[in-house]
């Protein structure tokens, strides 16, 4: 088995995922690094819109593997996460060995019939066998049932899945694994043990200043200060959903559209929807902001 | 994953002299007796984690630490305390807690021959024109934020002003106490509001901001006392009283101010986390009973063999909720809490009914609107309060006697009675018969007590009176209280 070497040290993963576009703060260079070095899972929890998906998306960019996505929910089963097979396939086989009247290699197409030609590979499989290097993003694993975790847990272990017709399939070159959760649900003790978890949170108003400035890089510095300690106020609210950083890029690009050069209390106002999604909410910072509407 | 034997040993710092193994080991027993599963898997993680990393920054360390040992983020002020004991920032007064310049080659020197001698220095130094020099640059990095700042001030502000010299080694200690009392930073929020109001904050966010700053700084100031304390005797002694149970474990009667707030925010992820629950163990038991004529009906289409079963549909059934809270101060914040989260998950019953009570029964129903904001909603309900007093001092008789009177078409033989309240009537009569009287007409009845169990029946307690009428709960954290939420849905 060979091993990637996805990063070669926390200042590297902090280079390289900025290089994309991802600005990391020091824990989360650190802990992607360790996730390659060590070649275990990361499991990233946080609120909704703070970059968990996107993560995995830039170690995929930074180190230009293939990404390969299971998107979790309730009733996600095996045969849509690890392997299928593929049974018309198979059923067109048995009736053409059966048109050629041939009915003694019955055994033949026994064997026949189970093999790679009829399998189709979901997620987790492909992102196994895939020579080139892979990340492999489980997104929003808290969705699924406990059941699905249970599928898992050989996975993230060993890297392996075993199908009974056709043995055990292990990694050839291990994926780079993220799994995200947006704790909607504990996981098991189980799946959480064979991780490593990182927790992302709201940045701090510098970093958050830099990634709107990244993303829109046509807002005006001075409105993208503006912007962000407006965040920052509005986070300090005891808010239903506080603003995600996925929600000031979006007011960004709105000033942007709208023309705003000046975000002021009338602005705020004006355009507090894109960031606000609770008819409450918005009236709560409405008035502790002491917005004129 | 292959760990090979060797990682432990290649940096050449883990070899057993250096005592770092044993630091380490040290460190996660400790982590293991304040509540984290720490495993052996997870202790190799570590291990290994370390290893592949450079030592030249804390941070690093700590983020390699948390990301193999911590997988709840409840969990992670537990770890950071601890963390900072095993892994001080700094020995002593640190080289950088020169602050006022010049002689910081001294300072240094003096951490290393021992703290005692820094006390003293310190204790030297400690004057009027210290104190008001010091508090000026207090002023001026709380003003800013400035969190490099504020921690090296925190640190000398324990060294300068906390310290109580002892006769010997080992004897000397610190005092956050003694230093917040000197320097006193609270007398500092009116300074901190004024510069924010003068940024354009609002009078109410420029007061909750400064009080945040205000209170972290406290909170650095203590830390930085038990880590002076841990360095002369030793992490162990100090990591039984510095931790503090996390948020989800704290007792409702023991929570600051700041801890309120903190569990109001968590109100919200607990009930929607309750709510999925729910709705998957209800999808996994959603087949009824055998719905046998459908069965055979579909058994023919497979020659009589009944491949599949048809069920009947299970009803859900939704219970009407009524709910008696105690608001009196000494369990407010307990009833708020559960008044709130029994709104939050208002879906899942048929019908809410909330009344309040001191001494007499007020319905309060109508403040929890749907989608209401949840901050308008504690105020109306502190404003309220008065409504439900008429003397002032609890008496669960009165109560009982008046909710029977006033409210008996809300006991219905399809409801069910939640009370909370901590069974303390001030010895009046407790009106048993009327309790047991109401709890016979109805479906179900709860008691929720916030007080730990080895307190019921102290003092004027009725607690074990009122729980043979009906069955009593402990209910003292939101761990606790999500359980409970969960098993009567």
């Amino acid at each position: 088995m060979t091993t990637a070497d996805w990063f070669s040290s926390p200042d590297d993963a902090t280079e390289r995922l900025a290089a994309t576009g991802y600005l990391a703060d020091p824990a989360t260079a650190t802990t992607a690094y360790l996730a390659g070095a060590l070649e275990k899972p990361l499991l990233v929890e946080g609120p909704a819109g703070v970059g968990k998906t996107e993560l995995a998306k830039a170690v995929a960019r930074a180190s230009g593997a293939e990404l390969v996505r299971l998107q979790c929910y309730e009733g996600l089963d095996e045969a849509r996460a690890l392997y299928e097979w593929n049974y018309k396939k198979q059923l067109l086989r048995i009736q053409a060995t059966q048109a050629t009247g041939d009915a003694s290699s019955w055994d033949e197409t026994h064997d026949d019939i189970f093999t790679d030609e009829f399998l189709l590979t979901r997620p987790l499989l492909t992102a196994i066998r895939r020579e080139e290097p892979t990340v492999l993003l489980i997104d929003e694993v808290d969705k699924t049932d406990v059941e699905v975790e249970g599928l898992l847990l050989e996975v993230l272990s060993d890297f392996q899945v075993t199908i009974p017709e056709l043995g055990t399939v292990s990694a050839v070159r291990r994926p780079f694994v993220v799994l995200t959760s947006n704790a909607t649900r504990e996981l098991s003790e189980a799946v959480k043990r064979r991780c490593l978890y990182l927790h992302l949170d709201y940045p701090d108003a510098e970093r958050e200043r830099e990634i709107v400035s990244s993303q829109v890089p046509d807002l005006d510095e001075r409105v993208a200060g503006q912007l962000v300690t407006t965040v920052a106020r509005l986070r300090e609210l005891e808010l239903k959903k506080a603003p995600s950083i996925a929600e000031s890029v979006d007011w960004a690009r709105t000033l942007i559209a709208l023309e705003i050069g000046d975000l002021d209390d009338k602005a705020i106002a004006d355009t507090l929807g894109v960031v606000l999604k609770h008819a409450s909410d918005h009236d709560r910072a409405v008035r502790e902001l002491r917005l004129r509407r | 994953m292959n760990y090979r034997v060797g990682d432990v040993d290649e940096p050449g710092e883990q070899r057993s002299g250096s005592g770092l193994l044993d630091r380490h080991i040290a460190f996660l027993e400790a982590l293991r007796a304040a509540g984290l599963s720490v495993s052996l898997a997870e202790d190799l993680d570590a291990v290994a984690a370390l290893s592949a990393v450079q030592w030249g920054s804390r941070q690093t360390v700590q983020a390699a630490y948390a990301a193999t040992l911590v997988k709840k983020q409840s969990q992670r002020p537990t770890f950071d305390a601890l963390f900072d004991l095993w892994f001080p920032r700094m020995v002593g007064s640190g080289v950088g807690a020169a602050g006022t310049g010049g002689d910081g080659a001294d300072d240094a020197e003096d951490g290393a021959t021992g703290p005692d001698a820094a006390g003293e220095r310190f204790s030297v130094r400690d004057g009027a024109a210290a104190l008001r020099d010091f508090r000026e640059r207090l002023a001026e990095a709380l003003g800013a934020d400035d969190q490099q700042a504020l921690g090296d001030l925190a640190a000398e502000m324990v060294a300068r002003f906390g310290a109580m010299p002892g006769r010997g080694p080992g004897l000397s200690s610190w005092s956050a106490y003694t230093a917040l009392q000197r320097v006193s930073p609270a007398e500092l929020t009116d300074q901190l509001v004024a510069g924010l109001l003068a940024e354009g904050r609002t009078d109410e966010e420029a007061a909750r901001t400064a009080g945040r700053r205000v209170d972290a700084f406290t909170r650095r100031v203590e830390d930085d006392a038990r880590r002076r304390i841990a360095e002369e005797k030793g992490p162990e002694h100090v990591a039984n009283v510095a931790l503090r149970p996390s948020i989800d474990r704290l007792d409702f009667l023991s929570a600051r101010r700041t801890d309120l707030e903190e569990m109001r925010r968590e109100i919200y992820p607990l009930a929607r986390r309750l709510a999925t629950r729910l709705t998957k163990e209800q999808h996994a038991r959603r087949r009824g009973p055998l719905d046998f004529r459908r069965t055979v009906r579909a058994s023919i289409s497979t020659g009589g063999v009944p491949l599949t079963t048809h069920h009947k549909p299970k009803r859900p059934h939704r219970t009407e909720l009524v709910v008696l809270c105690d608001v009196s101060g000494s369990v407010a914040n307990f009833a708020q809490f559960t008044l709130l989260l029994v709104f939050a998950l208002r879906d899942q019953f048929q019908k809410v009914r909330a009344f309040t009570f001191i001494d007499h029964v007020h319905e309060v129903t109508h403040h929890f609107k749907p989608g209401a904001d949840v901050v308008d909603v504690m105020a109306d309900l502190a404003a309220s309060t008065s409504h439900a007093a008429l003397w002032g001092r609890t008496n669960y008789g009165r109560a009982i006697t008046k909710l029977a009177e006033n409210h008996a078409d809300a006991l219905g033989p399809k409801s069910s009675l939640l009370v909370l309240g901590d069974a303390r009537s001030n010895y009046s009569d407790l009106a048993l018969d009327t309790l047991a009287e109401l709890v016979g007409g109805i479906r179900h009845a709860w008691w929720l007590n916030p007080e730990h169990r080895r307190h019921w029946d102290n003092g004027d307690s009725a607690a074990s009176r009122y729980g043979a009428v009906v069955p009593m709960v402990e209910c003292r954290n939101l761990t606790q209280l999500g359980e409970f939420v969960h098993d009567i849905l």
